[in-house]
């Protein structure tokens, strides 16, 4: 199998939004071969035909009525923001300059 | 016997009858806390002040004739991953360090509306990941029975508090052991529900398709109290199931004789199995023998492959869910300049996320990039889908499974953390079952070098009720649930 590649991974953490440092994506790329391992170990298995499981108990659609409750008051929900203005979330300022 | 050394429902008996208050039973724990706890460490944030309100409430209650649930004054500790309306709930994160939920999840609702009183939040390996409550950004818990072990992961704060008499009882959530493994660790019993059978609302999740959350208890009896209180359907998560819920404590006494148990072959005989935790094992089945169970082998073939499966499809879901963590509307955001606002959500992010958390992002994100979601993650819910049908066939002829809960004993502070591969085998026995979505619980059943044992019980879908019942025979038939620590 071939090994992952450290411009894999950056290109992973940037996916992911996780700025790393150089020894952590080395780190990442380390553990990463080890999901090629894993992954190695389950193609031993043959699936064909098999089905794919996302939940293990069977579950339909749930329906409810579309009725209007009560929502959370927007004030303690800003007070967990780290930056905030009245009831809206702050952040920084990005312009392009020209 | 003193208060913080009761059982749950020992404790309601003497509420009932009005010979102990709520104030006392809350006392009790904050001044076994006041003993134990700078050794200890399992709690993240105390809430006395909360907690002797709600007592005195409780207490007036009663004085006035009201009526009241059995658990009515019962002192918890409440996993902190699980919302608590102005109570701080961080998961054991420094991206949520300072993070007040503006709402109850429906457990703790429950709870409360139960008349349990709330002691505090405890310590978990962060964002839940991790079997040694050793990813914890804050601190590290000792387990009650011997302080340089670790007390079990990830609800090792819930299950060091119950062990040590800071609380008499506890919730903790399960998504790949971390219910079981530590109940089994501390010497408790866990109950990891059929996945529906719970509320998830208000649990931070990890990985939706495998959480769940239960009770860690000093007895069975006490664990089917708290089933009680916290199984049924929940208009706000669809995924609990709309299924009738028994009486668990009403149908405790049911005789075992005659029932069906299989011994999971690969997971008692198998690889990595800790010879003496083995041997106490075969005790056990022994002795539920005489009880009137009998015992056939089943193999389950595709359980060896419930590790790599369980870390793809983990990884998988803890991406997108830990994805809402930018920085902007809660949890930590980066004082360092950023260039964009993708710079500000990586810097922020990279920052206050603890590296196995960091990591497991990373993974998930490969495995459900493009080009290798097929490959990868499609392949795993296949795999899934062979692991669940080894259940599916033992429970047509057996009432239940069993095998150990966790491998080996409680091992040392610091022994594992450097070896991955060593701390991901500390759940291969109870990864199965999350994959499998169906109800497990372990049970004390021995000791091994002074340290406890538990024996795993798993059951078809919505049958916690015979797992409990089969548990609640075998343990009084035994004295390992009286044991406690000598702190």
């Amino acid at each position: 199998m071939p090994e992952v590649t450290l411009d894999e991974v950056r290109h992973v953490a940037e996916l992911a939004r996780m700025a790393l440092s150089d020894e952590e994506l080395e780190r990442v790329r380390r553990e990463l071969n080890r999901i090629m391992d894993y992954f190695a170990e389950l193609q031993q298995l043959d699936t064909e035909g098999i089905g794919d499981t996302s939940h293990a108990i069977p579950m339909t659609d749930v329906y409810r009525q579309d009725e209007i409750g009560d929502s959370l008051p927007a004030a303690k929900i800003v007070q967990n923001a780290p930056d905030s203005i009245e009831n809206f979330f702050r952040v920084p300022t990005f312009m392009e300059e020209e | 016997m003193e208060l913080h050394e009761m059982t749950a429902w020992e404790l309601a008996g003497y509420l009932h009858t009005g010979e102990v208050s709520a104030e006392q039973t809350v006392q009790a724990c904050y001044d076994r806390i006041d003993a134990v706890e700078d050794n200890v460490r399992a709690f993240l944030t105390l809430t006395p002040e909360m907690a002797f309100d709600r007592a005195r409430q409780i207490d007036e209650l009663r004085a006035s004739g009201e009526q009241l649930p059995a658990t009515a004054g019962i002192p918890i500790a409440q996993k902190d991953l699980l919302c608590t309306d102005g109570v701080p709930t961080t998961c054991g994160s420094k991206i949520l360090e300072n993070f007040v939920p503006p709402y109850n999840a429906t457990v703790i609702q429950r709870c409360r509306d139960a008349g349990m009183i709330m002691i505090g939040k405890t310590n978990l390996d962060e964002f839940a990941m991790g079997s040694s409550t050793e990813n914890s950004a804050f601190q590290i818990t000792g387990n009650p029975w011997d302080l340089n072990c670790v007390p079990g992961g990830s609800s090792g704060g819930s299950a060091a508090a119950v062990a040590a008499g800071e609380a008499t009882t506890a919730l903790g959530s399960d998504t790949g052991g971390s219910i079981r493994q530590p109940a089994s660790l501390c010497g408790l019993v866990g109950v990891k529900p059929t996945y529906g059978r719970v509320s998830r609302y208000g649990l931070i999740a990890y990985a939706s398709s495998l959480d769940q959350i239960g009770p860690l208890c000093k007895d069975v009896r006490d664990a089917a109290l708290l089933m009680n209180v916290i199984s049924g359907r929940d208009p706000m998560d669809a995924t609990s199931a709309d299924i009738p819920v028994p009486d668990f404590t009403g149908t405790l006494h049911t005789d075992i004789k005659g029932r069906k148990g299989g011994i999971a072959h690969e997971l008692l005989y198998g690889e990595g199995i800790d010879p003496a935790v083995r041997e106490t094992i075969e005790q056990a089945v022994e002795q539920l023998s005489c009880l009137g169970v009998e015992f056939e082998d089943v193999a389950m073939p595709h359980a060896e492959y419930s590790l790599p499966c369980y870390y793809i499809i983990a990884p998988a879901e803890c991406s997108s869910n830990l994805a809402r963590y930018d920085g902007v509307r809660y949890g930590h955001r980066t004082d360092e300049p950023a260039t964009d606002i993708y710079d500000l959500f990586a810097k922020s992010r990279a920052e206050a996320f603890g590296p196995e958390v960091r990591l497991r992002i990373i993974k998930g994100t490969y495995v459900l990039s493009a080009g290798y979601y097929d490959a990868y993650y499609l392949k795993a819910l296949k795999v899934r889908t062979l692991i669940k049908s080894d259940f599916d066939k033992a429970f047509e002829d057996y009432d239940f499974l069993i095998c150990p809960t966790s491998p080996t004993v409680a091992f040392k502070i610091g022994e594992k953390a450097d070896d991955p591969l060593a701390m991901k085998l500390a759940d291969i026995c109870t990864i199965p079952v999350n994959l499998a979505g169906i109800p497990a619980l372990s049970v004390p059943c021995g000791f091994v070098d002074g340290l406890p044992v538990g024996m795993q019980l798993m059951g078809a879908p919505f049958s916690e009720d015979t797992l409990l019942q089969v548990a609640y025979a075998y343990e009084q038939s035994t004295d390992w649930h009286k044991q406690r620590p000598g702190l």
